[in-house]
């Protein structure tokens, strides 16, 4: 089996007889040919008569493509007020829309919005640029072409210039090829055969991505098995107790930390408690203490309800009473609740008895409770307790409405 | 003084034989027993374990109580560190990409090294907001992508825009490194002898062939990543001065916050360029590849950029005083003679006036001096950063909430760390990269272009 020809190349030892070579080889009409050279050479394109190269293009387009898509996501995340959600475009949950409003700038506030913009251009710009000019222009990683581990490319890759035309080229000849160098005044000129076989190449395209690829997910998912196995690992040492890395810095996370957490034992307080009760006479934000504290007929003569009379009110005072006094009052107030018949019912509060308590005599009911009725004042904070005092005054009302009450 | 500008300075010197720069680059791959590799090596490994470790799991462990932010002044040492890694980061992209555009061929000797220094200095820069944050394992929160909670990040905080910058600036700059070691990285493959050398260097090099075709592209691509990283390096530092300037704390608020920042930037990274470089042209023995000319170069650079940073200063100054605003002010009063006073007198000695010596041509060209200077300018760069955060926030506009801000000894562990963490990445990289572009060194060498299509490249 005889080796199969690739090309015919010459090596020069000085940059102005290169290019002398290169103009002479493309004149002469070939086109499959190539320049090997250490570093780029000027005007060498020119030479070989080669074509603008297109890479701007893809830099332009690739620049636009980042710049849209920064505009949209950050629109889409951030800043637009359109009332249509991932739902209502069938997008699944995690594409929800997330605007909000940062120091009062209206939503799509676009000069906050430059800097991630040009980031996103230039970032998409230039990673686009190189893996066309790598993959895309030159067709690199290409580790297999019959140039490698030859003495022309080393010659090449160090100190001389090779010029070298291919044996597919329409034009080729092998004993004109080599009379053209000569005559060019060629240092060397050499043969390049294929390789015996199709080698694949010990790192060709596929090999070497595969190898890749296979030592990523291996190492990855190798490590993130092991490591999940290390966190939830218990050892249990018998006499000693159990040993497990959410005991160690840094697997437990910073949770645990020197503050005590509720109802756990404490060195530092006398009784032994994290949890301490506060001092006599403290009063937390919004719960102070009820002054006509058993004390009915007190309540029944002061004649304020605090809350003014508002929709606003009668509506938040509806629905803490659907929620708190329905069930076994009723919604009409007249004692006809879902509980009837579990608990003894509870009188009606239309009765002329409660429409001529004083709004403090109800409230007093709401905080201390009477007969079987507890006390809501854990349930209902002030202001709702004088709001369902509106709306149970608003049914009194209202089912003993009068002509003058329906104008 | 007589300087005849027509004659041209040698970018090489000695030699033009480009199979001896080939030599003298690969020299420091291919001699592993250097014992003064090793010592620097272990070193900065001992840095990097021992203090950054240690300063590392009380971190983890303990949180971020462990340093001495408080009360009122909550960006401690982190921040200043922060500051501090990406300003030196910056020269590494000046020089590679603007001089590059500027048609400044003298950069091709230092072009690799400065832009590795930006890879391993951005890396170190980004543990410390990393680090900052308390929990840096939830440190994905940072970045928009969908997820399960149906949250977005903010985008109209500048910390956003600190991250979208310092990540990109990372990924580009890292990809224009590398696009540069292609060439280099297929020299070693041809040169090397070793088979999982080869290996290796054959994956790197991508089998780059040398073909002309191919360098269209490339220096295609290369211009225009030259031309993205240019916009690119000025946005990444004015938007680290954004998560100053766009706070409303006295001294931060200011709109010269931006160019302040750059020059700056470009100052400390250049100071630092020209410390490691002189280090290593020593012991690679590079001499005659880094010349006194390159330094001389980088120390009239660095002058410039001190002045800049010294006009910064005082318009500052102007400017409280000119605005009239009394807490603006203040604040500028505060720095120069208040409790930090020091502080801003250290940097304004390092930063302003040291440099002036670079005026006088033999001192430019005194390489003993140029260490010096380089160094100064390192720690008044550090200052400066420290001087801007700190002083601001302990003295702002509530008197009431004055503090005076103590680092404890994990801020300075921390921060030896992050030496220790950026000259192993330099260290490694010199042993097991090309520290010169080969290629692009080769370029520029006496007769290395056809002699008629030269023009007026050197």
């Amino acid at each position: 089996m005889s080796r199969r020809l690739y090309s015919i190349a010459a090596i020069f030892k000085k940059p102005d007889e290169i290019m002398n070579a290169a103009e002479k080889v493309s004149s002469a009409g070939y086109t499959k040919f190539d320049v090997n050279t250490p570093y780029p050479l000027h005007g060498m394109d020119h030479a070989m008569k080669l074509k603008p190269t297109n890479i701007p293009y893809v830099t332009l387009i690739m620049g636009l493509v980042g710049f849209t898509f920064a505009v949209f996501l950050q629109w889409w995340t951030n800043g637009s007020a359109m009332q249509i959600g991932a739902h209502d475009l069938m997008l699944p949950r995690w594409l929800e829309r997330y605007p909000f409003v940062i120091g009062g700038k209206p939503l799509f506030s676009l000069p906050a919005f430059i800097p991630v913009i040009f980031e996103l251009t230039v970032l998409s710009a230039a990673l686009s640029t190189i893996a066309a000019m790598l993959g895309g222009f030159c067709g690199l990683p290409h580790n297999s072409h019959p140039l490698h581990d030859t003495d022309y490319i080393k010659a090449c890759s160090c100190d001389q210039y090779g010029i070298y035309i291919e044996s597919n080229d329409p034009n080729f000849d092998e004993a004109k090829v080599e009379a053209l160098f000569k005559e060019l005044g060629a240092f060397e000129v050499v043969s390049i055969y294929r390789p015996f076989e199709q080698r694949p190449g010990f790192i060709s395209h596929a090999l070497f991505f595969g190898f890749l690829i296979a030592t990523a997910v291996g190492v990855s998912g190798k490590a993130y098995f092991v490591y999940n196995n290390l966190l939830y690992a218990r050892l249990v040492i018998p006499g000693y107790g159990v040993i497990k890395l959410d005991d160690y810095i840094p697997y437990n996370w910073l949770v645990n930390q020197p503050r005590l957490d509720a109802q756990e034992k404490s060195t530092f307080f006398k009784d032994g408690r994290s949890m301490q009760t506060p001092v006599v006479n403290t009063i937390a934000r919004g719960y102070m203490p009820y002054k006509y504290a058993g004390n009915a007929d007190a309540a029944n003569n002061d004649k304020v309800n605090p809350l003014s009379l508002t929709k606003e009110n009668i509506e938040l005072g509806e629905k803490m009473y659907k929620i708190t006094c329905s069930m076994c009052h009723g919604d009409f107030a007249k004692g006809e609740g879902r509980l009837h018949g579990l608990f003894p019912t509870p009188p009606s509060l239309h009765s002329s008895k409660l429409k001529k308590w004083s709004d403090a005599r109800i409230y007093h009911v709401i905080v201390e409770g009477q007969n079987v009725m507890p006390s809501y004042a854990k349930q209902l904070d002030e202001n709702e307790r004088w709001a369902i005092i509106h709306y149970i005054r608003a049914l009194q009302r209202a089912m003993d409405a009068k002509e003058s009450d329906l104008k | 003084m007589n300087i005849d500008y027509s004659k041209h300075v040698p970018l090489v010197e000695g030699t033009t034989n480009l199979r001896e720069i080939d030599d003298v680059i690969a020299a420091p791959m291919e001699n592993p027993n250097n014992p003064r590799f090793l010592l620097a090596l272990f070193v900065s490994l001992s840095l990097m374990i021992g203090c950054g470790g240690t300063a590392l799991y009380n971190l983890l462990g303990f949180g971020t109580g462990t340093w001495g932010n408080q009360n009122p002044v909550m960006w401690g040492w982190p921040i200043v560190n922060f500051v501090f890694w990406v300003g030196i980061g910056h020269a590494g992209t000046l020089i590679s990409a603007i001089l590059f555009l500027m048609r400044q061929t003298w950069r091709n000797s230092i072009a690799r090294f400065a832009e590795a220094m930006t890879i391993f200095a951005v890396i170190t820069a980004l543990t410390f907001p990393l680090l900052h944050t308390g929990r840096p394992w939830l440190a994905h929160y940072l970045l928009p992508y969908p997820n399960e909670r149906a949250l977005w990040v903010n985008f109209r905080s500048p910390l956003l825009w600190d991250v979208f910058a310092v990540s990109t600036y990372f990924c580009v700059s890292f990809f224009f490194w590398y696009v540069g070691l292609i060439p280099d990285f297929a020299t070693m493959r041809d040169r090397t002898t070793h088979k999982v050398k080869k290996f290796i260097y054959s994956v790197l090099s991508l089998g780059w062939r040398f073909s002309n075709r191919h360098w269209q592209h490339y220096e295609r691509a290369y211009l225009i990543l030259a031309g993205l990283c240019t916009p690119l390096v000025l946005s990444v530092h004015s938007i680290v001065s954004f998560d100053f300037a766009v706070s409303l704390i006295p001294g931060w608020h200011t709109t010269i916050f931006p160019p302040y920042f750059v020059a700056g930037a470009i100052f400390s990274g250049f100071a630092m360029v020209l410390t490691v470089l002189i280090i290593v042209r020593k012991v690679f023995y590079m001499e005659h590849m880094i010349t006194v000319n390159h330094l001389e170069r980088m120390a009239k650079v660095l002058m410039a950029t001190g002045l800049m940073v010294g006009y910064a200063y005082s318009m500052e100054f102007f400017i409280a005083w000119y605005s009239g605003v009394e807490a603006e002010s203040f604040i500028f009063i505060n720095r120069a003679f208040g409790p930090y006073a020091w502080a801003y007198w250290t940097m304004i000695t390092c930063n302003v006036i040291f440099p002036q010596v670079f005026w006088f041509k033999k001192l430019r060209r005194n390489i003993p001096v140029i260490f010096i200077i380089s160094i100064t300018t390192n720690i008044g760069m550090w200052f400066e950063r420290f001087v801007i955060t700190v002083t601001s926030l302990h003295r702002d506009y509530l008197p009431s909430s004055w503090g005076y801000f103590t680092p404890t000894v994990y801020d300075g562990l921390l921060y030896l760390g992050s030496f220790g963490l950026f000259f192993t990445g330099v260290i490694l990289f010199a042993r097991f990269a090309p520290v010169i572009a080969m290629a692009e060194l080769k370029a520029v060498v006496e007769g290395a272009q056809p002699s008629h299509h030269g023009g007026d490249h050197e």
